[in-house]
């Protein structure tokens, strides 16, 4: 054995014999790593503690019944009242108009893509598809005031410049991709032989999509409509540039409204002294905001549990 | 039932093939909406944007006259925002997602942090408007800073980064793991040297996607009060602030007040001279182009990993 080959023998014995040190850094490595996936936990919990407290300042201040139904909201005029349905209109309104778009539109792209396109079409409409989903919402919130509007008052000449209808079907348009995507995965989750049974059954194409794949698929397709309503309800720019920023107890689009979201950011683009009850109304508005959002996510579960189809 | 008759038959299958043809080409006009749209804002855009669309745009501050104003301080702004964001979101959203994938064990932590990722992703970018307000602004005295702004974002993209390392981790076979440990590497040497190498264009895809929704983003930053009207740049480091003489320090620029491309385009929408219009659409161009660029580098990166990673 030549005098090399025992100093590297040395040289290896060396390193192991420093286990006890490396047993200690790894367990260190291990605490950090789980530090940095606490991180998002304590995220949660800060948007909870943030909302909450600062909501139960406002509530000593505000009656919940008011909160809830008062057909005025003014909370920054001598006269205030502190009636939340007025955003929550606003919200629910475009954020129907949206769904009205989003839904029939990303269902009926995510069958073409998954049941007829070609491999090629398919390749190249996806990154396009994505493309459109990154769109920044404040370039969305341009086209809507700039050409949309303007286009949709030559067929409505009674349009205000500012309405729900056109961010509502600018919306829509934003979060077609994330639909179409989501479903589209779904339905080509639907394993091969349930269409291969159909189709040798002498049923159609369209017939076995709608019939076969789309009911297969039903959870996915679910759990993407949800994630369409929860874009929509917390879509913010758009509605901020659009519709207008005025409160407005209002369920018809054609009228401008301000939105739970937009509410938020006309306070922010103010200078309200913190701790001000002007200052509370946008945490209460942002946890109703977070509550409906809940509630469609908690719905959304629900119904992926109750309907999933497992192969 | 009566049986049918040749003819009948041949114009039953007529009809299904009509059908699907008619489905097919609503599907491609569903599809080609969405195409158009992209074509519109970008077309749009250009054209109304390109009487501004000089140096000058990019060298100039904002100003009250339309014709003078450029976006210098919301391009910098917009930079330096991302370099926080990046630095904060890339190593706590590499080392959540490795915790989850290689150390995790099964059980409620893992679980808590896992149903804790999924739902952050569905909570609406302004209420993390709100959580910065709280806790970045006036609880840590962060201030309207390019540092709350910057850990906001951070934030707000984190499940986006965590989500795409474990898929990048996920995709990497366990033989790959077993050959390190059978040399003898402790978990963090096969981590360190194996698993992140490997995994290393799939996280950057997901960075990629992050910061390219980050750098859209508007509601939250409007949210934690980001001046619009900004004629400066933050300190440049070791240079002389104001007339005192006083150099700034190395990270000084970090609790400078700012202001960012969507915040300047809203600015410019939300005014009533349409001449400031002209100026929306021509930051809204460069935004949109530093937006689509960072998605098509990251939809590129991710068909070569497809096509060159055989295991």
């Amino acid at each position: 054995m030549s005098a090399n080959n025992v100093s590297d023998l040395h040289q290896v014995s060396d390193r192991l014999a420093h286990n006890a040190m490396r047993n200690v850094s790894e367990r260190l490595i291990e605490l950090l790593l789980l530090a940095a996936a606490a991180v998002s936990v304590l995220t949660t919990v800060g948007i909870v503690y943030v909302l909450v407290s600062e909501s139960i300042h406002f509530f000593q201040n505000v009656p919940f019944v008011d909160f809830l139904t008062d057909t005025q909201w003014t909370p920054l005029f001598d006269d205030a009242h502190y009636g939340i349905m007025v955003l929550v209109s606003g919200t629910l309104v475009s954020s129907g108009v949206a769904l009205l778009v989003a839904i029939p539109m990303g269902t009926i792209i995510a069958i073409y893509l998954s049941e007829f396109a070609n491999p090629k079409v398919r390749e190249i409409a996806k990154p396009v598809l994505e493309l459109l989903g990154g769109i920044p919402t404040i370039v969305f919130g341009y086209f809507a005031l700039l050409i949309v509007t303007p286009l949709l008052q030559k067929i409505f000449p009674e349009l205000p410049g500012f309405s729900l209808l056109s961010a509502g079907l600018v919306m829509g348009i934003m979060i077609v991709p994330y639909i179409a995507s989501l479903s589209e995965d779904a339905m080509r989750a639907v394993p091969m032989s349930m269409r291969e049974g159909s189709y040798a059954m002498g049923a159609t194409k369209l017939y076995t999509a709608i019939h076969v794949v789309v009911p297969a698929a039903v959870s996915g397709l679910a759990a993407s409509y949800i994630l369409g309503i929860s874009r929509a309800v917390g879509e913010t720019m758009i509605l901020a540039v659009a519709a207008g920023m005025q409160p407005n107890l209002t369920w018809n689009p054609m009228e401008p409204a301000a939105t739970i979201t937009s509410y938020i950011v006309q306070v922010a683009l103010g200078d309200l002294p913190h701790g001000s009850i002007g200052y509370q109304t946008i945490f209460a508005a942002g946890l109703t905001l977070l509550l409906i959002t809940l509630a469609f996510n908690i719905a959304g579960q629900w119904l992926r549990r109750r309907y999933r189809e497992a192969y | 039932m009566t049986p049918m008759t040749t003819e009948q038959i041949r114009a039953l299958i007529a009809r299904g093939k009509l059908k699907d043809t008619l489905f097919q080409a609503i599907g491609i006009l569903c599809l080609g909406i969405g195409l158009l749209v992209i074509f519109l804002l970008v077309g749009d855009m250009l054209m109304r944007g390109l009487e501004r669309l000089s140096l000058d745009f990019f060298t100039n501050f904002a100003s009250r006259r339309a014709g003078e104003s450029g976006i210098l301080s919301a391009w910098v702004g917009t930079i330096l925002v991302m370099f926080v964001t990046a630095m904060a979101a890339v190593p706590l959203g590499v080392a959540a997602g490795i915790y989850l994938e290689e150390y995790a064990k099964r059980n409620w932590i893992t679980d808590i942090i896992e149903i804790n990722i999924t739902n952050l992703a569905a909570v609406p970018s302004i209420v993390y408007g709100l959580l910065a307000l709280g806790i970045f602004v006036y609880t840590f005295g962060f201030g309207q800073s390019i540092l709350s702004a910057g850990l906001t974002l951070a934030l707000l993209i984190l499940p986006i980064v965590i989500v795409s390392t474990r898929e990048a981790i996920r995709s990497i076979p366990a033989m790959i793991r077993e050959g390190s440990m059978a040399v003898g590497a402790t978990r963090w040497q096969t981590c360190r040297y194996h698993i992140i190498p490997y995994a290393m264009p799939g996280i950057l895809t997901g960075v990629i996607i992050g910061l390219a929704r980050a750098i859209g983003e508007t509601a939250p930053i409007i949210t934690i009060g980001a001046l619009t009207f900004i004629a400066f740049l933050p300190p440049v480091p070791f240079t002389a602030t104001g007339t005192d003489g006083v150099s700034a320090g190395l990270f000084d620029w970090v609790m400078s007040p700012f202001t960012v491309m969507p915040i300047q385009i809203f600015n410019w929408t939300s005014r009533p001279d349409p001449a400031f219009e002209v100026n929306a659409a021509a930051a809204g161009f460069v935004l949109m182009g530093m937006v689509l660029s960072m998605n098509a580098i990251a939809i590129y990166l991710r068909y070569r990993m497809r096509k060159n990673i055989k295991w």
